[in-house]
């Protein structure tokens, strides 16, 4: 079992590498804060729902009333979020994996 | 001719392509990898495409525009905890699953942990929440068939059940992942094209006005004492009448629906079909972008099922609404084309049902079948000594096994009130599936018994919640109707159950001295970079 021994201590280097550190912290810092942000706001909106059903019930356009407004939001947020995140992995985060991963390739060869 | 000869046309044309399709995949099937993951060789379009196939089921399409129909807002409140799911599979587990596992959602665990409780504990979740659903599906087409094709005998019923069983077994056992994804993938593009057409003709109808449509079906469809209540939320989750136990019974909805997604295995496996972690990635964006768009098209569908259609005919024919759709596309089809165009319609929509719960269900098999085999048969039983060639025989044999096991189960329980099975395994996935896979990948010290913790304590809870509910027992609509032993208030288990698999997971790692930091090194650093990911097969 050396060779295990051996990839394992180079994922312990690279692990603490300040490159991997980087990039573990531009993964959390955007997805965690994000995820707590659409969650939060899915929950209000489950909540308005429960709760707050004369306001939902506010016409804004003819028939179209707040609650339809906000349940379109949460399609347009999620939509946003989605693109978002493409936008910020494939520029702040691929970039540093991609090169970690050739490099540790090359280590455990 | 008549719309159930030609709905039944359409439908035999849609299986035997499927069936050409599945017999294509059987060729190209020939390791492992291939029979798990369709050779991980799918494009993330593709996948994408196959993940709104997986994922848009009869449930959501009948059920949803059902719910619009006869309950106005709450149906699409509903459907929004199925879109913003995705965010948390996006975000948090698709691409670090494709990059630290190989099959199914125990490889992830597996990783850094005990191999043979994991892998138990996540085969049993694996398949009880593959089943329910399932369940769920295969009941759902029962009751169907009848609708849709004028078979009303029990025995019309029951032979349904047996030939959508008979049908995914044989995608799944000879098609395997690559045959099954295909499926999805035709079926999603069916499915989006009969929607959008309804959509368009409908809103055409209204002038593309969407305040005049939404109108029309409050005064047709709404209450009549108050119409303007079919437009807000409350007709059918967390009523007034029920009080504040109905209004956190629907936070409870909320909480399985938004985090059972990336919980549910016959998801999480679809992030194996693709090459690279990037391509998972775009797999989900095309997904959200698809179940965004067919969850739009269903708001206008069951409203204008509300509208034109109208709440006495569509509960004439199902009290459910589950006939809504099909019965808004034989009217607006009937105005615009005349009868044959409103037979035409129906056909074809009638037809998209059916291929939408054989790809469904099919998938479901696919899930629970490479789970039994992988991780019970391969990795349990066999600890790890099985090659690969008994491990797909072994996957076939209980793809076969599991599907008539479904057949069984459906049939006896064809006259029962299942819905609730959707739900539940949704609560499930997300009580202990869910805290299972997000510490797995983001706590270091997280162990072995936190895991076996999490997924029992997640899915016992939900399940001994919904035990002692009013689905189960004491109300009108409960399964047991004549029996009364529910104390727990809520329908819905999510919102206990869920922090519980959390608390789980954390109280069974603090209790346990084991922990490996060297390994969660190594599933750290493979989980951001893909070092080490399983490559696509060559050919």
């Amino acid at each position: 079992m050396t060779t295990r021994e051996h990839d394992a201590s180079v994922y312990e280097q690279v692990q603490r590498s300040s490159e991997f550190q980087e990039l573990k912290s531009r993964f959390r810092r955007w997805t965690f804060p994000m995820t707590a942000a659409f969650l939060v706001w899915y929950l209000l909106y489950v909540v308005l729902s429960g709760w707050a059903r004369d306001f939902m019930g506010i016409k804004l356009l003819g028939d179209i009333n707040v609650g339809l407004i906000l349940g379109l939001l949460q399609f347009v947020t999620t939509f946003l979020i989605a693109w978002a995140y493409s936008r910020h992995a494939g520029k702040k985060l691929d970039p540093i994996a991609d090169k970690l991963r050739h490099e540790v390739e090359e280590k455990t060869k | 001719m008549s719309s159930t000869t030609l709905a039944t046309i359409l439908f035999l044309v849609f299986v035997a392509a499927t069936l050409g399709i599945t017999f294509w995949a059987s060729r190209q099937t020939k390791t492992a990898a291939d029979y798990y993951a369709g050779g991980r060789s799918f494009s993330g379009v593709q996948n994408g495409l196959a993940i709104g196939g997986d994922y848009m089921s009869a449930a959501s399409f009948l059920g949803i525009a059902g719910i619009i129909a006869l309950s106005g807002y709450d149906g699409f409140l509903y459907s929004i905890g199925f879109l913003v799911a995705w965010l948390v599979a996006l975000l948090l587990v698709a691409e670090l699953m494709r990059n630290s596992g190989k099959f199914t959602m125990a490889d992830v665990l597996a990783f850094r942990m005990s191999p043979r409780p994991v892998r138990t504990a996540a085969g049993v979740s694996t398949i009880v929440v593959s089943i329910f659903y399932l369940l769920a599906q295969m009941v759902g087409a029962g009751a169907l068939v009848g609708l849709l094709l004028g078979i009303t005998s029990e025995a019309g019923k029951i032979w349904t059940i047996v030939a959508v069983g008979a049908l995914m077994i044989v995608y799944v056992v000879f098609g395997g992942m690559k045959g099954t994804t295909w499926v999805q993938i035709v079926k999603a593009v069916l499915l989006m094209t009969g929607a959008a057409l309804v959509t368009v003709l409908v809103l055409g109808k209204f002038g593309f006005n969407l305040s005049a449509l939404l109108g029309q079906a409050a005064a047709t469809s709404g209450p009549k004492a108050n119409p303007d209540s079919f437009l807000i939320p409350g007709l059918k989750y967390g009523t007034e009448a029920q009080g504040i136990a109905g209004k956190i019974d629907l936070i409870s909805l909320g909480l399985a629906l938004v985090l059972g997604t990336a919980g549910l295995p016959h998801i999480l496996i679809r992030f194996y079909t693709v090459p690279t972690a990037k391509d998972a990635r775009k797999s989900v964006l095309w997904g959200i972008g698809i179940i965004g768009v067919f969850y739009l098209l269903t708001l206008v569908l069951g409203f204008g099922a509300a509208a034109l259609v109208g709440r006495e005919a569509i509960v004439a024919q199902d009290p459910g609404g589950n006939t809504a759709a099909p019965l808004l596309a034989l009217r607006i089809g009937e105005e615009i084309f005349g009868s044959v165009g409103g037979t035409l319609l129906l056909a074809f929509i009638g037809a998209v049902a059916f291929a939408t719960i054989l790809a469904v269900v099919a998938g479901l098999t696919l899930a629970s079948s490479s789970s039994f085999a992988h991780d019970l048969y391969a990795h349990v039983f066999r600890r790890g000594q099985a090659s690969e060639r008994q491990e797909v025989v072994v996957a076939r044999i209980s793809a076969l096994v599991i599907g008539a096991v479904a057949i069984g189960l459906s049939i006896l329980a064809q006259s029962q009130n299942v819905a609730f099975l959707v739900a539940l395994a949704f609560a499930v996935a997300a009580s202990g599936n869910l805290p299972a896979i997000l510490y797995s990948l983001f706590w270091k010290r997280f162990n072995t018994t936190g895991a076996v913790s999490a997924i029992y304590g997640g899915l016992l809870s939900a399940l001994v919640l919904v035990i002692f509910s009013p689905v189960v027992s004491g109300s009108k609509a409960a399964l047991f109707k004549d029996a009364d032993f529910a104390w727990f208030p809520l329908s819905n288990p999510g919102i206990v159950s869920i922090p519980l698999g959390f608390l789980c997971g954390w109280l069974g790692t603090i209790l346990s001295k084991e922990y490996n930091a060297a390994k969660y090194a190594e599933i750290e650093v493979r989980s951001l970079t893909g070092v080490g990911a399983e490559k696509a097969a060559d050919h």
